[in-house]
């Protein structure tokens, strides 16, 4: 067994094989009591009895933390670095949330359990559910929605039931093409066609632009603002009032609500409904890709389809109603992401009104110096202002062969996790940057040296960027043979694999 | 509500505007905005109209201490009923022991504060753990492959079921097992959103779904059946009849499982002929939480791979040949189909995959077995005890630990129970008009024997 992974770094890097790799037969990492085959075979169909799963991984604890533990010294997080991934909204997680969502009085709470016993969870979500409508202006909010997506899906299912309810037949989405590509497949998923809207020169949407795409078979807008690029769609309220006149509906992404915190509701744009990301605005952690939370809030119009149960406090307390006719019905299980709720609601009771106005005011302060000390390395898409993130591109190290998805896997090396990139559409080989307001001043301006510096490596040592990274634990993989030949599990039967002398799928890859 | 008290000298309301998550100071503030050429923040923001900002006020009160936050919330937390050792109710959610190792993993602020791994050279550990866990679902369901996660049970069915239909284009009927867990299938209807023709094949009398009826209802135009394994009564259904029936008919076969434990015993979806099994795994190493996050399932044959919605983990080498893993066949995914993508899914349920890991691998292939049996034998000891007492089993199907049981007083016991601080499993009256005096009981390892006592004596109505 090699000792590191990477011999070009300092330091010891142990290699961590999987954990089927590591299991050795009568091993166990829990101690549950055995119980006599007489108390449980009788029980169970004898023609569904199956052996022990082959291949079942028999660890001890202490291996199986370790392995954990070091697996999760291989991962940047946005607690352990910067992480400037644009649309994501990686900003500081607070620790105490993560106790506040473990207490027992939550974390052991049955979701059936009857609504007079749980008076205290219930006070929690009514009272996160006050804060989201007074942060969007808007009437209404279901919390159970369990991701973004969820909630745009959840959204779109209200717009459908609004027209199928009035009897019109609307038929098309309008969707700028800068959008996150969940807009496009929610609309989809809910029997929609898209069309998409192009930006113009400064690339904003032009009331113009929506102007000509209306029609009586246009049943919404879909519309992120700020958009993805950054910028603040300023004729966003002309532009609901279009498609309002045109008897559609305005769906307003919340993705980037993090830069709207004071500065302009959802409501006075014109939303009709909207997806809250607990996971960004309200800094509950991303988890490694989830749970997330997305909340979807309503105007008066559509919030009778919101889905149920639905919140409301009677002279009893406050319960679960089921009672709302015209609801899309239930999108998942339960209540929600009751443990994401919880969080969310600890960091708005910490920052308060005015603590979360100072968020957008410090998020936009960083994204515009960012813009500004960077603006002259690197081309920014467009000029000007902008809110909680801006947009580069890899325009200009054409000559050195250096590209977008190089620069970032140089920013590894720095120790900085990537911006996201290939992303809005619209901008060819796009670097987008989100630092949030949590990042410090110092910490943005090494940010900007590392930049600079990989700017000035591509000019003049190109290979060096263009292999990077080189102080990973692992170099750059190559994705496109393993989408080729996809090897999407461990498989149990290659003996060598369990005896730890090999890995099981393909040849052995390690020296 | 009454809070508890505080030293003065953590009471800041109103003294200070609360800094402790924004490290801006005055000095830097200034320095910013003097590099970006305006003069106030008010500045950066020339691009909104002025009427707009005028109302944008958040009119929420001012924000509190770490100490206040804490007391808030401990306060709320100690008004509900939350006790594992007194709780008999699955129903989708299971109180099983979580050990300390899990809960460790998952604080790790490397894996929590991270996110989908985009950059698979600095989020190995997290594809790593995701391959892993793909691989004991996989396993458990005994499918092919498996991807990285859905939100929940229910969603994960319904995508199942779109699945489904995009496999048979031609086709626009669902049948679904009324013992299905009832809100995975309301979550299909919304799902469905009235476009097909949603059936439901009735329960017979041992409480699994009724084959008789089931071949009648199945046609060429059913796209696929849906049934719980073990369904939401707790029986164990005869799943690969049940799936052989659709099949004859050129349907798929969907599968959904919300008490995974269940699968260390019995034999697993894929072996009986499901085509797409999905479930729930909460129960390996997730808090109940009030019923969220839960732990999507999802696995299917590998010839339906890239029809299936959802991130996956593929293994793959990076230049110097050395093994890692990336996030793989994203072509059929949203950021990159957009509207022609499989699913709209994003943000999946990574955090709780790490929790299924962790848990898979410490109880490991002999644990896990443990666990099921003393499930099981502790499920059948009460119910034969309630038995005995005039409770009669509501169905004769076999069941793993979860069980329907009927009396007169149903309604009444069950309260008697709550006012003792004992959760006697959930009223099945709630959802079905038919079964009105029924409890549904679940016992997991998490009870007491002392409360299984209790639990008796109270439905046998020995207690006042």
């Amino acid at each position: 067994m090699s000792l590191s992974r990477s011999g070009k770094q300092s330091g010891l890097a142990l290699d961590e094989p999987l954990i089927f790799e590591r299991s050795r037969p009568g091993r166990i990492g829990c101690d549950v009591p055995e119980t006599e085959d007489a108390e449980w075979m009788p029980h169970l169909p004898a023609a569904l009895l199956r052996d022990p799963i082959e291949g079942f991984p028999e660890v001890s604890e202490p291996e199986v933390v370790r392995h954990f533990l070091r697996l999760s010294q291989w991962n940047y997080g946005a607690a352990t670095t910067f992480y400037p991934l644009g649309s994501c909204t990686m900003k500081y997680n607070p620790v105490v949330d993560e106790a506040l969502a473990r207490l027992p009085g939550f974390a052991h709470l049955h979701p059936l359990t009857p609504d007079e016993l749980v008076q205290g969870a219930l006070e929690v979500l009514w009272h996160l559910e006050h804060c989201l409508k007074e942060i969007t202006g808007l009437a209404a909010v279901s919390l159970q929605p369990a991701a973004g997506a969820h909630g745009e899906l959840t959204g779109m299912k209200m717009i459908r039931a609004y027209h199928t309810q009035r009897g019109t037949s609307r038929s098309k989405v309008l969707i700028p093409a800068s959008a996150h590509g969940t807009n496009p497949a929610s609309a989809a998923l809910c029997g929609y066609s898209t069309v998409s809207l192009e930006g113009n020169r400064i690339g904003l949407i032009e009331p113009a632009a929506v102007r000509r795409a209306m029609g009586p078979d246009v049943a919404a807008l879909m519309i992120t603002n700020p958009n993805t690029l950054g910028l603040f769609e300023r004729e966003m309220v002309q532009i609901a009032d279009l498609v309002h006149r045109g008897g559609g509906l305005v769906y307003l992404d919340g993705a980037n609500l993090n830069a709207l915190l004071g500065v302009a509701k959802p409501a006075d744009l014109g939303a009709d409904v909207m997806q809250i990301n607990l996971h960004k605005t309200f800094s509950t952690p991303h988890g490694g890709g989830g749970p997330g939370a997305g909340p979807v809030a309503a105007a008066a119009s559509l919030a009778p389809f919101l889905p149920v149960p639905r919140l409301v406090r009677t002279e009893a307390g406050l319960r679960w109603s089921e009672d709302f006719p015209d609801s899309i019905g239930r999108v998942r299980t339960f209540h929600g992401n009751f443990g994401m709720h919880v969080r969310a609601l600890a960091y708005i009771l910490a920052l308060g009104g005015k603590g979360l106005e100072q968020v957008s005011r410090h998020a936009v302060l960083a994204a515009n110096y960012l813009r500004v000390q960077l603006q002259d390395t690197f081309s920014l898409a467009y000029p000007g202002l902008c809110m909680h993130e801006c947009v580069f591109s890899d325009k200009g190290f054409e000559p050195y062969g250096v590209k977008t998805l190089d620069i970032a896997k140089r920013l590894l090396d720095y120790g900085f996790y990537a911006p996201t990139v290939y992303f809005p559409l619209v901008v060819p080989g796009a670097i987008m940057i989100e630092p949030t307001e949590t990042e410090s001043k110092e910490t943005l301006d090494q940010f900007v040296a590392a930049m600079k510096e990989i700017a000035r490596e591509a000019r003049e040592q190109p290979e060096l960027v263009r292999s990077a990274p080189h102080r990973t634990p692992v170099g750059r993989l190559d994705e496109a043979r393993a989408a080729r030949r996809p090897v999407l599990r461990w498989q149990p039967h290659t003996r060598a694999a369990a005896e730890g002398t090999s890995p099981s799928s393909e040849p052995p890859l390690r020296g | 509500m009454t809070e508890r008290a505080l030293p003065p000298f953590v009471r800041l309301r109103g003294a200070i505007e609360p800094v402790r998550f924004l490290p801006h100071t005055e000095d830097d503030v200034a320095a910013m905005l003097a590099a970006i050429g305006v003069h106030s923040l008010d500045d950066l923001f020339a691009d909104i109209p002025a009427d707009l900002r005028a109302r944008a006020r958040i009119a929420l009160p001012d924000g509190l201490s770490e100490a206040e936050v804490r007391a808030y919330f401990e306060a709320r937390a100690a008004q509900n009923f939350a006790r594992l050792e007194r709780c008999f109710a699955g129903a989708g959610a299971y109180p099983h022991f979580v050990p300390a190792a899990v809960d460790h993993v998952l604080q790790r602020a490397e894996f929590y504060s991270a996110y989908t791994p985009y950059q698979p050279e600095v989020s190995q550990g997290t594809l790593q753990a995701t391959f892993e866990f793909q691989t004991l679902v996989a396993m458990l369901l005994g499918m092919e492959v498996a991807n990285a996660s859905m939100y929940d049970g229910a969603s994960a069915t319904a995508e199942a079921v779109l699945m489904a239909l995009r496999l048979r284009p031609q086709r626009t009927r669902v049948l679904v097992s009324r013992a299905l867990h009832p809100q995975y299938r309301e979550t299909i209807r919304t799902y469905l959103g009235g476009n097909f023709e949603y059936v439901e094949v009735p329960v017979d009398a041992s409480g699994r779904t009724d084959v008789a009826c089931l071949h009648q209802q199945c046609d060429q135009n059913t796209a696929a059946l849906v049934v719980g394994y073990p369904n939401f009564f707790g029986a164990i259904e005869n799943l690969a009849e049940l799936c052989s029936i659709v099949h004859a008919h050129g349907g798929l076969a969907i599968s959904a499982t919300w008490e995974v434990l269940a699968l260390a015993l019995l034999r697993p979806p894929g072996e009986l002929g499901a085509d797409i099994a999905t479930g729930d795994g909460q129960s390996f190493g997730t808090p109940l939480s009030y019923g969220g996050p839960g732990l999507g399932l999802f696995a299917t044959r590998q010839e339906l791979l890239r029809a299936m919605p959802g991130r996956l983990v593929g293994q793959a080498q990076d230049s110097a040949g050395r093994r890692g893993f990336v996030l793989t066949l994203a072509t059929r995914e949203q950021h990159i189909r957009r509207e022609r993508a499989t699913s709209n899914i994003c943000t999946n349920h990574g955090l709780m995959t790490l929790a299924f890991t962790t848990y898979a691998c410490l109880l490991g292939k002999h644990g896990l077995r443990r666990l099921a049996a003393r499930n099981t034998s502790r499920a059948h000891r009460l119910q034969t005890a309630l038995c005995a007492k005039g409770w009669e089993a509501r169905f004769a199907a076999p069941f793993f630990n979860e069980f329907a049981v009927a009396h007169p007083q149903a309604q009444a016991r069950w309260r008697q129970a709550l006012a003792r601080n004992l959760l006697a499993g959930v009223p099945l009256w709630r959802w079905y008009d038919e079964y009105p005096d029924t409890l549904l009981l679940c016992v997991t390892e998490s009870p007491s024997d002392a409360a299984c006592e209790e639990l008796v004596a109270v439905l046998a109505g020995e207690v006042p």
